[in-house]
């Protein structure tokens, strides 16, 4: 029981992680758009730029990267599919 | 066909149908210069693609329970990506939304970021978890983890609401291409549609709905991106318009200040007799409005799009139907990469939609000219004709402005191509991919309905001794009940009351988000608790919802930005604070459950419910 316990105690602490980054991204960035636009990344208004493709791009590298963490989470504590 | 061998061999076969399909553009192409008119190869194009989807849908017929409700569970993680971004994208992602970005500039962006945003939380708080479960369907999870026909009645009146909300505006949409391509009328081709969205799904299910919705994405990915891409570099914007169309967005800002964004008077705008549903320019195309209100209505905007979509049953279905947990969690990923394609394109053409006619230096440009010279033009021509296009010059001076210009939303997709001086054969394809993004969705919708009325309803609540003849003829019957009955008020035309696809994901945020995840992450989370979590958001959203809504109350907001796309926020706060309180004032649940929710937090190990239930 205790392995299952602290399996699902780093679980926990990764999703807090992910949900985190994700808030960084789909929130905190927006709260602030009027100040951040006149910064500019390739040229395009930075706020404006997060919402056309820069916090989407960063939805997907985030899913991926949390999915790999996650599996070795899996991994560590035995709990891991053995074939996929 | 469709043996065992079949999974290893798809890269193969959907390989093969990609070139098929290139090939069969060029073949357009090369009828369209020997001089075959242009409603022909729009004709061509929609009925060989929705042929090719009515074959695919009889191929995977089957008569087995575990394959027509979750594909048999092995469709592999990026072909499940793919399934599950074409059910996603709908006839609206695919016609509309440059349109919305058109019109909207940054507000409207907020649309991009909840729709994407949500996948997040879709792969990190649900789509392993309920994998593992091993249900059906959405109420099938509800159901089983706190036990109980109430609770999972409760979750299938959520879902049928949520979803049929969202169906009719599918149909609607595969009944206006069909209507446009095939020169029939709308009514017809509101029915030539739902007939084209069974073919896929009723003889094989989910698995019929699966194979279809692969070979749908490829042909409204194909269709969506070459437009942008050729437009971009036929006109000199760039050859990658995603990273190079910087200096066009700061011309269009230039533009705006030297045009000036003028709000129209509304009753000059009825005087001028412009038709219903124009819209012309009067937000900033990249500049962002001012002011806390303006930020959190992008914010609550988003918010309502990324819990909603973590609760629309039929995105969180799709997850069901991989080989493992693992794999599930990597196709969430996958699905968002599809996304991202589309997503990321959609601000692209709006932007270059937006330049070519806005800069008078440009020889597609009309504002700024005479409006007598812009009239002769013959797109502008055949818009004005069909009333989805209308010139209105409010101050008389004869030359057009930026707010005299009127044209529908899904116009800038549609037209767009026609304009940069594209061949037809384009607009033929855009047509075949907006069929394919209408339907592909419809059919994830009305399967999702039609699964949960079938398994939940009549096999779980009604008639549990039924046999698998008998439990696939009454999910097929209901199958074309509902895909009828949404094609009937499609057909009335009843779209202004039917509201808007935000409220689909407003509908499912305020009831199944929190019972959702609680049932996972919150082991003390029972029965009574999710059942008042369920009917009290769904009761609290609601009345919201009438309190403010244009067509009903039309009161202002009592949560300042908090407008009738939004009615979701105190829908899921009401929905949380009930299930908690609720569920802290009765008796924790069993031993059993608590092992249950155990066995679901990790990856390895049988699945709660057999495989055949």
């Amino acid at each position: 029981m205790a392995n299952k316990d602290a399996h699902w105690q780093k679980t926990k602490s990764h999703m807090i992680l992910t949900l985190l980054i994700w808030f960084f991204f789909s929130i905190v960035i927006f709260m602030f758009g009027e100040s951040i636009n006149s910064a500019s990344f390739l040229g395009y208004p930075l706020a404006y730029y997060m919402c056309a493709q820069g916090s989407l791009l960063a939805f997907v590298i985030l899913i991926f990267w949390a999915a790999n963490r996650q599996e070795s989470i899996d991994d560590e504590f035995g709990y891991g599919e053995r074939e996929d | 066909m469709f043996k065992g061998d079949f999974i290893s061999n798809l890269p193969k076969i959907y390989g093969t149908y990609t070139g098929g399909f290139l090939i069969f553009i060029i073949l357009m192409a090369i009828m369209e210069s020997a001089g075959v008119s242009a409603k022909a190869i729009g004709v061509m194009f929609v009925a060989f693609t929705v042929a090719i989807y009515a074959i695919i849908g009889w191929l995977s017929r089957t008569v087995q329970v575990d394959a027509y409700y979750v594909a048999g569970r092995q469709v592999p993680t990026v072909f499940n990506g793919m399934a599950t971004a074409a059910d996603w994208m709908s006839g609206a992602s695919f016609v509309a939304m440059a349109g919305g970005i058109y019109y909207g500039g940054y507000t409207y962006m907020a649309f991009l970021v909840g729709w994407t945003g949500g996948y997040v939380l879709v792969a990190s708080l649900l789509a392993p978890y309920l994998r593992k479960f091993g249900c059906y369907t959405v109420p099938d999870f509800i159901g089983t983890r706190y036990g109980g026909g109430g609770v999972r009645f409760a979750a299938v009146i959520v879902l049928v609401l949520a979803s049929f909300t969202y169906v009719t505006a599918q149909i609607n949409a595969t009944g206006t291409i069909a209507s446009r391509a095939l020169g029939i009328p709308f009514e017809l081709g509101v029915w030539v549609g739902l007939v084209s969205i069974l073919l896929c799904s009723m003889l094989g299910g989910m698995r019929a709905v699966t194979w279809t919705q692969v070979a749908q994405y490829i042909v409204l990915i194909i269709a969506y991106l070459i437009p942008v891409f050729w437009i971009s570099n036929k006109s000199g914007y760039g050859v990658f318009p995603h990273l190079m169309l910087a200096d066009e967005v700061a011309r269009i800002a230039e533009l705006e200040g030297q045009f000036g964004l003028v709000k129209n008077d509304a009753a000059a705008i009825k005087a001028a007799g412009v038709p219903g549903g124009l819209a012309y320019i009067s937000n900033p195309h990249s500049g962002v409005p001012a002011g806390g209100l303006a930020a959190w209505k992008f914010i609550s905007l988003a918010i309502c799009m990324m819990v909603g979509t973590a609760s629309l049953p039929h995105i969180l279905m799709r997850y069901f139907t991989t080989p493992s947990v693992r794999a599930a969690r990597k196709s969430v990923a996958w699905s968002l990469f599809f996304i991202f394609l589309l997503y990321s394109s959609a601000p692209m053409l709006a932007t270059l939609s937006k330049i070519s006619l806005i800069d008078p230096n440009l020889p597609t440009g009309i504002i700024g000219k005479s409006i007598a010279e812009v009239q002769s033009i013959e797109w502008v021509k055949q818009w004005i004709a069909v009333k989805q296009a209308y010139i209105a010059d409010l101050n008389g001076d004869g030359v057009l402005q930026l707010n005299e210009w009127f044209m529908r939303g899904d116009v800038v997709v549609l037209a767009t191509p026609e304009v940069a001086g594209l061949p037809y054969v384009i607009s033929g394809l855009v047509a075949a991919g907006g069929m394919a993004a209408a339907m592909s969705t419809a059919d994830g919708l009305i399967l999702a309905i039609a699964n949960a009325l079938s398994h939940d309803v009549y096999y779980k609540l009604i008639d549990p001794k039924a046999d698998v003849k008998k439990r696939l003829i009454v999910a097929r019957a209901l199958l074309v009940v509902i895909g009828a009955l949404g094609a009937y008020i499609a057909s009335m035309r009843l779209t202004g009351i039917l509201g808007a696809v935000a409220w689909a994901f407003d509908f499912a945020m305020s009831g199944l988000f929190f019972p959702l995840v609680l049932g996972v992450w919150w082991k003390r989370a029972n029965a009574a608790g999710a059942t008042a979590g369920i009917l009290g958001g769904l009761a609290v959203g609601t009345a919201y919802l009438i309190h403010v809504a244009p067509a009903f109350g039309n009161n202002p907001p009592i949560i300042p930005g908090v407008d009738h796309l939004r009615f979701g926020i105190p829908g899921a706060i009401a929905s949380l604070i009930l299930m908690v309180v609720v569920s802290l004032a009765t008796k924790e649940p069993d031993a059993a459950t608590q092992r249950m929710v155990d066995e679901v937090r990790v990856p390895s190990g049988k699945a709660i419910l057999s495989r055949q239930h």
